[in-house]
């Protein structure tokens, strides 16, 4: 039954001696083993086992912390000192990563046992978790159904009950989408919040770190952790870190929320429509005041973050060449056919496609046409987040425009990109955004968006808490866990 | 705006990927699909609208000037597909 609490829950239980880090681990381990949801890359046993052993060591000293011996899933795109860092890609099978993350780094410091690399979409890009090259991931509560992507190991790890929690990243929905298609609760916080140090490249200015928990309190403790300045990634933050914890128990009364009016039109399914409503109801019961908000380009979040995200992968993925680390083709035969068929026969159809798009974007002639267009239709969408704050404090709506659809069933990107709707607008204009689980439709989960101001994560998480506090859509968990 | 298959290979090789003559069609279609979705940008008035890069718009952190990394070239050679004397190996550039 470990398995089921939430790390809240498993803190205490540690320290109280109900049972050791070494026996949570084990037990986690196992499940892991046993299960067929394809939601590891790599189990790492042994290092989980010495990191129990010594966790368990400082709680018998008494010098163990609220997160020492809790194991998590850590998403594969992540460095980890002596452990494949493969990020779902060929090219990078071969990576022992020489290196900790600092995510990597401030877990381990925490005195966390990782019980391994968590699959994901190839570098990232997808929505599905189809485009691993270690395989699909599947969905725990439907094994017939995606998970959701690039996080998508991540979150089946978590509702699987394989893990208490795991990280993932987030660059165009990849932490919330997964989060809200597996039924738990994910967090990606203001762009520079979490160093980016150590995670693997898609697009710098929209990747950012986050944790994938059962509940907003788990989060709330997992982000104590993550969270902070790094001088080792340029664009991190030098902001002080609250206690996310601090203000869970805070009351909503009075909180503002906005519905945009463009996130319920044509396209959204029903299902989900009604469970999203049922569950603003909710917060208008604590206390919340609702109203219509709007933000005109959210529509056009889709053409510009598929080129914006494109251009940087282009040139972030150009360090794949197979001279320092990953994969070089067989007896290339001078060194531009090293580079060509290293990458070639190394990056996937996906990965491929967003290369290209993004080298034409980029290149004389279409510069100004794409990119530069891209970049400032980006800055109407953020100046959109900009006036709607003035007026609510959180904006709420569905962070899917359908629940988990069949694995296989988009057989062209373009139709999956189009699923991206609701969440590639914040991360273009940085702001922070959760899924939480807000109901059922169809048999499978719902998740409900929150997206805050600016550095607004404690009042996301509050929001989240009281929410969870008064519903149980969280704590459901699949059949056969 | 829509790519020629000459179009396709000359990106490609611009990006260092090469593609086999027997996926160049397949490969067109569905970038012109992607490009597809581009074309409502060209009709979004961004008149007077300057470009955002960075979403806080924030400028560089610059540091002083210290050494802050340490030689770890024999952990990052460990990992190369081929090295020598202290050099990652390519096939002759030079002969």
């Amino acid at each position: 039954m470990m398995h089921k609490l939430t790390v809240a829950e498993l803190s205490k239980g540690l320290k109280n001696k109900e049972f050791s880090s070494v026996e949570l681990t084990e037990h986690f381990l196992s499940r892991i083993n046993q299960s067929d949801l394809n939601a590891f890359i790599t189990v790492t046993d042994d290092l989980a086992l010495d990191q129990a052993r010594a966790a368990d060591e400082k709680i018998a000293n008494g010098n163990a912390g609220i997160l020492t011996g809790i194991p998590y899933a850590h998403k594969d795109i992540f460095c980890t000192t002596g452990v494949k860092t493969s990020a779902g890609s060929k090219i990078l099978d071969p990576f022992i990563s020489p290196y900790d993350a600092t995510v990597s780094h401030k877990l381990n410091s925490a005195d966390m046992v990782m019980l391994g690399k968590a699959n994901m979409d190839e570098l990232a890009m997808g929505s599905s978790n189809e485009k691993s090259y270690y395989g699909p991931v599947k969905n725990p509560w439907n094994k017939n159904k995606v998970p959701g992507g690039s996080s998508g190991g991540s979150a089946a790890a978590v509702a699987g009950r394989l893990s208490p929690f795991a990280t993932g990243t987030d660059t165009g929905g990849s932490i919330r989408q997964p989060a809200s298609l597996c039924g738990i609760t994910g967090i990606k916080p203001t762009y520079g919040r979490v160093s980016r140090y150590g995670m693997i490249a898609y697009a710098s200015s929209l990747d950012q770190a986050g944790p994938l928990t059962q509940t907003a309190e788990d989060a709330a403790l997992v982000m104590n952790v993550m969270a902070g300045f790094d001088d080792k990634d340029s664009t991190s933050v030098d902001r002080a870190v609250p206690d996310y914890t601090k203000n869970l128990g805070n009351s909503i009364e009075g909180l503002k929320i906005g519905l945009p009016k463009e996130f319920f039109s044509e396209g959204l399914d029903s299902g989900v429509a009604e469970t999203i409503m049922a569950a603003v109801k909710e917060f208008e019961a604590m206390g919340a005041s609702v109203q219509e908000i709007s933000l005109p380009n959210s529509a056009h979040a889709i053409p510009t973050y598929y080129i914006v995200a494109p251009c940087e992968c282009s040139s972030n993925l150009s360090r794949l060449d197979g001279v320092r680390y990953g994969y070089r083709c067989e007896d290339p035969k001078d060194l531009e056919d090293l580079y060509l068929r290293s990458r070639s026969e190394g990056f996937g159809a996906e990965v491929k496609r967003r290369i290209m798009i993004g080298a034409y974007a980029l290149s004389a002639g279409y510069y100004d046409a794409y990119y530069l267009k891209a970049q400032k239709v980006r800055h109407l969408i953020s100046e959109d987040f900009k006036k709607a704050f003035q007026d609510v404090d959180v904006i709420m709506g569905p962070v899917s425009p359908t629940t988990a659809f069949d694995l296989g069933s988009f057989t062209d990107s373009v139709s999956m990109y189009l699923a991206d709707i609701y969440t590639l607008s914040l991360n273009l204009a940085g702001l922070p955004g959760m899924s939480i689980p807000a109901g059922f439709s169809n048999n499978m989960p719902v998740g409900l968006q929150l997206i805050g101001n600016y550095w607004s994560e404690e009042l996301l998480l509050n929001a989240a808490h009281q929410f969870q506090a008064q519903t149980d859509w969280h704590a459901q968990m699949p059949e056969g866990v | 705006m829509s790519l020629s298959e000459q179009q396709v290979k000359e990106i490609a090789y611009l990006a260092r990927l090469s593609i086999d003559d027997g996926e160049v069609e397949q490969t067109t279609a569905e970038l012109n699909n992607i490009l597809g979705l581009m074309a409502d940008l060209a009709k979004i008035d961004t008149q007077g609208v300057s470009p955002m890069a960075h979403p806080l718009n924030m400028s560089q952190r610059l540091r002083e000037d210290e050494v802050s990394e340490t030689d770890q070239s024999e952990a990052f050679q460990k990992i190369a597909p081929q090295t020598g004397q202290s050099h990652f190996l390519v096939p002759t550039v030079i002969e």
